[in-house]
């Protein structure tokens, strides 16, 4: 910037054509593979479209028609449930993991590299193993659950009241070792000489937690609920490969009945609609961590 | 870094602890392995013997062999490799590019051009995955890889990384090179690139690593076996074979073999890059 002042008008032109050279190659991707598709997408909303035959302008009925469409709302509804209890156990155990690695003095690496694992593996190779715990009637849980005197376990995915809850304790599997590692990063950068402090005076662990480490972290915690919220709204792996959204509808989420929508049934106008729901949903949220990054996070 | 006061729990009791809670979570996130793995080498009538057994009394090694054949491996395999690779040497080298643009180079619109970057950060794929379809169908490209590679080629995300990075180098050094007639792809290259291996690996690592999992994109373009990536391939041998589940066992297992090499030689790499760039799980 301070060289910008100085420049004259020569060596501001060599500049422009410098930058927007080095840019060009992403940029012109940028542009065709996500600016005009973004566009087209909302124009395609307000059509009636199988992609095939013309397109039939309907104007904001494919919206209105949300409203209206149970699989929709039932989508909505399954997402929010999902959301709200993976992010909230997903980041707990996040966080408890990463306390308990930053603060042994063996094996860290071992403990760190171990825990991350799950998040590495394709989905789709690590999936059957869920689909053998999760079998109606094999399910190694219901086994267990039956030497224990429960005669009646739990069919697992093949329960529509328990369908969502074996996806979530799959994605609480996946997920909860990426958190510890942005949490860890964040302990690493407490000074110690707040601990130091505290120890002088004399405070408990229950104090050092609440007074330093969480205060501390909350930079980290607020961004990391907020990265955690959006990924959970767009779950499809999980859903697609271990049930395909059912048994009934019962863990057909929003990402999942927009795949249906656009490449089962062909509905673009109406699946676009849903896309931009989606996108509004992860606009407020991302606008809601712009706005509170400075209220409730203490720096 | 670790200094010496920290929050821990103190005495033999609070140590004992936490090495049992986390010797307990380690258990936790490998006994989907172990389990894999003992299956694979079990009947299917033994599968689903309880107790456990976890050590099978027979090891069928041959599940492996007809897995492999039965999934004729080579080719998802050659698939995925060459579809990440291309999408990962693309996306590096376009995003190199433009953050250098972004970090060293004061063009006029730059910060509006930057925010639109940014902004498109929240696009989901969902919703620019009908019209990238459309024009990959009306371009001839579905059941390609070029349907993947283009798309995957030019990330913002990538871009923003490396932005962060570059614009932690001091000023001084670029300019010293200018003063001495440096051109400003060599200094790129010869300077900024050099210094910025670490990000760079980290960047490729998980370009990498996202393709090479990515399930929906494939599902979308890829119809035809010979075309398919490795995630897809597996779920169609799975769906197809249902009843299989020490075959699928050990395709599984073989599919996963290369991902958890990488991941042990490269995690010093990536678990530093998502400290440092805290995106993209």
């Amino acid at each position: 910037m301070k060289t910008a002042k100085r420049t004259n008008s020569k060596l501001q032109r060599r500049n422009d054509i410098l930058g927007y050279a080095f840019l060009a190659p992403n940029l012109i991707g940028f542009i065709v593979f996500t600016l005009i598709p973004f566009v087209y997408a909302l124009y395609i909303s307000f059509f009636k479209w199988d992609g095939i035959t013309d397109k039939v302008f309907v104007g904001l009925d494919n919206y209105l028609a949300l409203l209206k469409d149970s699989g929709f709302r039932i989508a909505m509804k399954n997402t929010l449930i999902y959301t709200v209890l993976n992010v909230s156990t997903t980041i707990v155990s996040g966080l408890a993991l990463a306390l308990a690695v930053h603060s042994v003095k063996h094996l860290k690496t071992l403990f760190r590299t171990t825990l991350f694992l799950p998040n590495m593996v394709t989905i789709s190779s690590i999936v059957i193993v869920w689909q053998a715990f999760y079998h109606p009637t094999y399910s190694p849980f219901s086994m267990i659950l039956r030497t224990f005197g429960v005669e009646n376990p739990p069919q697992w995915i093949g329960d529509p009241k328990w369908a969502m809850l074996c996806i979530i304790i799959m994605s609480i599997w996946l997920n909860a070792g990426y958190y510890m590692v942005l949490f860890l990063a964040a302990l690493n950068n407490i000074p110690s000489h707040y601990y130091e402090a505290a120890d002088i005076d004399g405070a408990g662990i229950w104090k050092k937690f609440w007074r330093i480490t969480l205060p501390m972290l909350s930079p980290t915690t607020f961004f990391v609920v907020i990265m955690a919220i959006i990924n959970s709204f767009k779950v499809f792996d999980q859903v697609a490969l271990l049930t395909q959204g059912g048994p009934g509808r019962s863990t057909n989420v929003l990402v999942y009945y927009i795949y249906q929508e656009s490449f089962t049934y062909y509905r673009f106008g109406s699946a676009s609609a849903m896309a931009y729901v989606l996108f509004a949903l992860i606009f407020i949220v991302t606008v809601i961590q712009y706005r509170g990054q400075s209220k409730w996070v203490v720096q | 870094m670790n200094g010496k006061s920290k929050l821990r729990l103190s005495g033999v009791a609070g140590k004992a602890f936490t090495y049992a809670f986390l010797l307990f979570s380690m258990f936790l996130a490998l006994v989907p392995f172990a389990w894999m793995v003992s299956s694979s080498l079990k009947t299917e009538t033994t599968m689903f013997v309880f107790p456990i057994q976890w050590i099978p009394e027979e090891f069928h090694w041959d599940n492996y062999q007809k897995a492999w054949t039965m999934m004729n491996f080579m080719v998802p395999f050659t698939n995925s490799l060459k579809v990440s690779g291309i999408i990962t040497v693309g996306q590096v080298l376009t995003s190199i590019t433009a953050a250098y643009a972004f970090a060293k180079i004061s063009f006029r619109g730059r910060d509006k051009v930057f925010l639109g970057y940014l902004a498109t950060m929240m696009v989901p794929f969902q919703v620019v995955m009908i019209p990238q379809f459309i024009l990959f169908r009306q371009a001839g490209l579905v059941n390609t890889h070029l349907a993947l590679i283009l798309p995957g080629m030019f990330s913002a995300f990538g871009v923003f990384m490396l932005r962060q990075f570059f614009l932690s180098l001091p000023d001084e050094l670029l300019e010293a090179a200018r003063i001495d007639g440096c051109s400003e792809v060599r200094i790129l290259f010869q300077i900024v690139v050099p210094l910025s291996k670490a990000a760079i690996a980290s960047l490729s690592i998980f370009t990498f690593r996202w393709q090479w999992n990515d399930y929906l994109a494939p599902l979308i373009y890829l119809n035809d076996k010979s075309m398919l990536t490795l995630p897809v391939a597996l779920s169609t041998f799975r769906m197809e074979n249902l009843t299989l589940y020490t075959l699928i066992m050990a395709a599984s297992v073989i599919s996963l073999i290369p991902v958890i090499v990488v991941y042990l030689f490269t995690q010093k790499y990536l678990i530093e890059g998502i400290a440092m760039a805290g995106l993209k799980g």
